[in-house]
């Protein structure tokens, strides 16, 4: 190996990095009160067994043994829901979770059936907000991205995205806000077009080439596939071809692949 | 290539602004149809007047999501095993699956080399510190029960994740890809201890050669689902 003193890289220090370290812990520690806050609200819906017998299975999932019956006309507060499961209470004190196609069959006080929201195919077209992850290429480099969206109506959406490209000769930041149209928002493989503005930072990597941190605007045309899977997940599979507005004679063309899922709420 | 690429891009455009000009609910302009309340039947003399009981029932409490940290042992490749700790939030959507990030923190000892050559460094001081971030994609794939004793019964479920994220270490963000495998011990309904074990790739040029370096982890972190 050549003198060690040629591979030091110029240290920068980041003082900030320890910073979003302590704002994180705050967050989660709010969260934490806030849980206990919830804990002491102690107001419960209350159902009543319509179908023959109803089954306390012993933990949220497949496979988890049936511990304790409740019979026809009884009621079971239900204390929580996670994914299709229903933690449910007896009079006694039993606790068991219940899945979705039992809580199905209980009446609630009003004589109604038990209602709860399920998503569907059709909250897939109608669904006001999405949230996903997409990984892809980046003209030759990584990206990851994140992106929210939220629909005006069943084809017109707003999308931010936010993504770290981390290639061999540079990373960088991109931002961008772009709108979506989908021609056939119900079809369950749906087709769209999008167009958006942005912004990209990036940063030659220093053991490689002595470049400037360049910022600049950018704009994108692309399209791709929103795919229904299950309930509200979704997979989203897209091109875009990126202009960016460089400071030099020339603009840079890069293009772009992403595959990713997403779910919607 | 990129050429073909592009008509067949605008063939795509065409066909979907096609159905842009056919639309009528551009912009909120929504077409869907209310259906008018219809007139009462003729034959009905009698208004029932029953009075409909109007119950409020409270909203169920949805515990779809995970939150906690976790603190545990890295060993970054050449650089030695160190304390980590770190960040980790989850969202369940199915009994099976789940998503979920993580956000770390380590710090990178000496290599043989820099101890042998005494005082030579290879990376400064403040590069040693290492941050990562993961989005993963996770599978319960053996859930269960274990027992304590005759009167104790808790649920559990080892689990299986994969992911991409990014890693800052010695002055560069490395596209990084991990995977791994957890156990989760739910004390209550609610709270969880969680055991998991990751291997965080990514590639790293600098001790003269370009490599994978594999870093594994092992933390033990608590959670709380709300």
């Amino acid at each position: 190996m050549s003198e060690p003193s040629t591979t030091i890289i110029p240290s920068t220090p980041q003082p900030t990095k320890s910073a979003w370290f302590g704002y994180a812990a705050a967050v989660v520690l709010q969260v934490f009160l806030g849980a206990a806050v919830f804990a002491a609200d102690d107001e419960l819906r209350t159902v009543t067994v319509a179908d023959p017998y109803l089954e306390m299975h012993t933990g949220p999932g497949r496979g988890y043994p049936v511990f304790h019956v409740v019979d026809r006309g009884e009621s079971v507060d239900v204390v929580m829901q996670r994914t299709d499961w229903y933690l449910v209470r007896t009079d006694n004190g039993k606790e068991g979770w219940v899945d979705r196609e039992q809580m199905e069959l209980t009446l609630q006080p009003d004589g109604e059936q038990f209602s709860f929201e399920r998503a569907s195919i059709e909250d897939f077209t109608n669904a006001r907000w999405e949230t996903g992850i997409l990984a892809g290429d980046f003209g030759g480099a990584n990206i990851i991205s994140l992106y929210g969206s939220y629909s005006m109506n069943p084809n017109i959406s707003f999308e931010l995205w936010g993504s770290q490209i981390l290639g061999n000769f540079s990373n960088g930041w991109m931002a961008n806000a772009n709108v979506v149209h989908e021609a056939w928002p119900e079809w369950r493989i749906s087709p769209f077009f999008t167009l958006g503005t942005g912004y990209i930072h990036t940063e030659p990597k220093s053991t490689i080439v002595q470049g400037e941190d360049r910022s600049d605007q950018i704009g994108h045309v692309g399209g791709g596939f929103r795919i229904y899977a299950t309930r509200r997940f979704l997979l989203r599979a897209e091109y875009k071809s990126y202009v960016v507005f460089t400071s030099r004679d020339e603009n840079e063309e890069v293009e772009e692949w992403k595959v990713g899922f997403a779910f919607f709420f | 290539m990129e050429s073909r690429f592009r008509v067949l891009f605008l063939i795509v455009a065409m066909i979907s602004l096609s159905g842009c000009a056919a639309t009528k609910n551009l912009f909120g302009f929504d077409s869907r149809e209310e259906t008018s309340p219809t007139a009462e039947p003729p034959g009905q003399v009698i208004d029932p007047e029953v009075e409909r009981r109007e119950v409020k029932e409270p909203a169920i409490d949805r515990e779809d999501f995970e939150v906690g940290a976790f603190a545990g042992i890295m060993s970054i490749e050449d650089f030695g095993s160190d304390l980590s700790y770190g960040l980790r939030l989850a969202y369940h959507i199915t009994e099976g699956f789940f998503v979920e990030t993580t956000a770390g923190y380590s710090r990178a000892g000496k290599t043989s080399f820099e101890i042998l050559s005494g005082g030579a460094e290879l990376i400064s001081d403040s590069e040693r510190d290492l941050y990562y971030y993961n989005l993963n994609l996770g599978y319960n794939i053996l859930p269960g029960e274990v027992f304590l004793g005759e009167g104790r019964a808790y649920n559990t479920s080892l689990y299986l994740i994969a992911g991409l994220g990014s890693t800052t270490f010695a002055g560069d963000d490395r596209f990084t890809v991990n995977f791994g495998a957890g156990y989760r011990f739910l004390l209550t309904d609610s709270v969880a201890l969680h055991l998991d074990f990751r291997d965080h790739l990514f590639d790293i040029d600098l001790l003269g050669e370009e490599k994978t370096a594999h870093n594994l982890e092992g933390h033990l972190g608590i959670t709380v689902f709300f």
